[in-house]
């Protein structure tokens, strides 16, 4: 009967342990953001209901659209979290391969590229995200689990593999590539067949893994420790221990001591990730159709301007810095993250584009569905993944 | 329809990524030819599988005897698509291709063709073969539909056996008939034109 009982109770602290992976002001986020998704779907659907004069009705289609695909990426995410960390790394290794498979689709291949594509395909994108998912598990595997197993097996233990999934594709499979295609025997555009390989991983595998790596990192933080045995909230305790922290920068030095981040979530971090690149987006284009005059480049993208850009990157970093109680980040850190990751959203953006024009398509998902593929959504986390994870791991995580 | 014939039509979806278009032309259950252009192994079967599920068990893709025969999972396959294997080889006076496929679809099923004869290697759609012609001319009743297969022979290109997971797509036009008193020659060249067109449609963006 007791027996039993355990069985029972199995599940139960299972759910238990996802509450400490998220913590509480995770959950406030997320709570905010489904709130406004609720919200934008209502508004949507509403105007969708209006006479055709109200609204400019392909305004509305892009927005309802928007709105799908991030209701699409906060359930990849929501699902992620609620099932564990292997699962999220497993979730964003499909969206990968999707991604990739649209983005090979739009560019053309030989014949000759056939079995270099099947290892783009089979081969690396798996590794490269079975890499990030075990990342730090050989490092100090607890004795007699899988990671232990695993890790003397293989003769890794007290290995991270960060210093292999960082090079993986950019060393490795990028001379591969070229390699494997040269022995096809067709050497008809062959620099630029190569490129074309190359490009599509290092964008839609390499850097979009870097996301779930985060969630691999040992974080440290400035912030002061919040104080044991109390029910303050964070804020309240930032607010009362922030004084003496000036006090003793004065005395001693500079920097305040960096701390293990233990009351935090990483799974909050990537979420928080994710919402200022899409903020970032919205914020850009919003400026764009209020103030927007002078146009970046005309060839690229006719809708990105400057007024658009430097407001975007601007009101992101504002809210991004709002948001720092989900972060290690003190607030002004929590602000030049966000501006940084904007910057580079944007920077993938305009890639994007780039690539699309070169192509003469307007949506990597339009030569088969008609409307705006995975890629399109993801373009700005791309590029701005990495940047976020080096920095994160550089100044806020134990990495030694 | 059998389980194999659902699980086929599962993976084909997969590994060709497929969106089906229906330009001028809906989804129904009278007979038909389906002919198609044809670059890989994969053609039949996405473009069966690609079909709404009343209308797919009614059409059967025809196919070549002396590949789909020569061993026992290639038989197995070819039954659960209840395709019509047509020996390309020894052809009999009597019993023509085009006999057999009439005889065939009797008064109820379709058909996928490739009037090609083979996959071709480029990207260009080859001349079609005369049967299509005759179909036409012995069942005028039955509505030819061209149907253009986009980005498959770089899913799974001749000579190649493992697939690429790219997104394909299929492009099912307007149905035509053989024209009272027109050549072989006109038709078979206006039946390629249709193929062809559907390559050249324009996609509306949306976003």
């Amino acid at each position: 009967m007791m027996h039993f009982a355990d069985a029972q109770l199995e599940p139960l602290l299972a759910l238990l342990n996802t509450a400490r992976w998220m913590n509480m002001p995770t959950y406030w986020l997320v709570f905010v953001v489904i709130a406004l998704l609720i919200a934008a779907s209502v508004i949507g659907q509403t105007l969708k209901r209006q006479p055709e004069n109200v609204v400019n009705p392909a305004l509305l289609r892009t927005f309802n659209n928007r709105v799908r695909a991030w209701w699409m990426m906060f359930a990849i995410l929501a699902a992620g979290f609620l099932m564990g960390k292997t699962s999220t790394v497993v979730l964003f290794g499909f969206v990968s391969f999707w991604a990739l498979r649209e983005f090979v689709t739009m560019t053309p291949t030989r014949r000759a590229d056939h079995r270099t594509l099947f290892w783009v395909f089979f081969i690396f994108t798996p590794l490269q995200y079975l890499l990030v998912g075990v990342g730090r598990s050989f490092v100090d595997p607890a004795a007699g689990t899988t990671a232990a197993m695993w890790a003397d097996g293989l003769v890794l233990r007290g290995t991270d593999l960060y210093g292999l999934y960082s090079i993986m594709i950019p060393v490795y499979a990028s001379l591969y590539i070229p390699a494997r295609i040269a022995l096809s025997g067709d050497s008809r555009r062959f620099l630029e067949r190569s490129a074309k390989t190359q490009f599509g991983l290092l964008i839609c595998v390499y850097s979009l893994s870097y996301a779930p790596a985060l969630l691999d990192l040992d974080f440290l933080t400035f912030k002061a420790a919040p104080v044991e045995g109390t029910l303050e909230t964070t804020d309240q305790i930032e607010t009362r221990v922030a004084p003496r922290e000036d006090a003793s920068a004065e005395t001693v030095t500079n920097q305040p001591p960096r701390r293990q981040w233990s009351e935090g979530s990483a799974p909050g971090l990537l979420f928080y990730f994710v919402l200022i690149v899409q903020l970032a987006d919205v914020f850009q284009y919003a400026w764009g159709k209020l103030l927007g005059q002078r146009v970046i480049a005309s060839d690229i993208n006719a809708s990105r301007t400057w007024e658009g850009f430097f407001g975007g990157v601007l009101t992101t970093a504002i809210v991004g810095s709002l948001l720092w109680w989900v972060t290690p980040f003190r607030i002004w850190e929590a602000a030049c993250m966000s501006l940084v990751t904007a910057i580079m959203g944007s920077a993938g953006g305009m890639t994007m584009s780039a690539i699309k024009r070169d192509r003469g398509v307007t949506d990597t998902g339009t030569l088969v569905q008609g409307h705006a593929g995975v890629l399109d959504r993801i373009d700005s986390i791309c590029f701005a993944a990495p940047v976020f994870f080096h920095l994160t791991r550089y100044f806020f995580s134990d990495f030694s | 329809m059998s389980l194999t014939a659902t699980g086929l039509s599962i993976i084909a979806k997969l590994i060709a990524g497929s969106s089906v278009r229906w330009v001028d032309c809906q989804p129904e259950t009278c007979q038909r030819v389906y002919f198609a252009n044809h670059t890989s192994h994969l053609d039949a079967v996405v473009l069966w599988s690609s079909l709404p599920r009343q209308v797919r068990v009614l059409t059967r893709p025809v196919a070549a005897k002396d590949y789909w025969d020569k061993s026992a999972f290639r038989r197995y396959i070819a039954g659960s698509l209840n395709a019509l294997l047509i020996d390309r080889e020894n052809i009999k006076v009597h019993r023509s291709p085009v006999e057999l496929m009439i005889r065939a679809i009797g008064d109820t099923h379709s058909l996928i063709v490739f009037p090609e004869g083979g996959r071709s290697v480029s990207d260009e759609i080859g001349e079609f073969k005369s049967g299509l012609y005759y179909l036409g001319k012995k069942r005028p009743d039955l509505e030819l539909v061209p149907v253009y297969i986009d980005n498959l022979n770089r899913v799974l290109p001749r000579g190649e056996f493992l697939p690429v997971p790219l997104l394909s797509c299929i492009t099912i036009g307007p149905p035509m008939w053989l024209e009272t008193g027109e050549s072989k020659m006109d038709f078979l060249k206006r039946a390629c034109d249709a193929v062809q067109r559907l390559k050249d449609l324009e996609l509306g963006s949306y976003d």
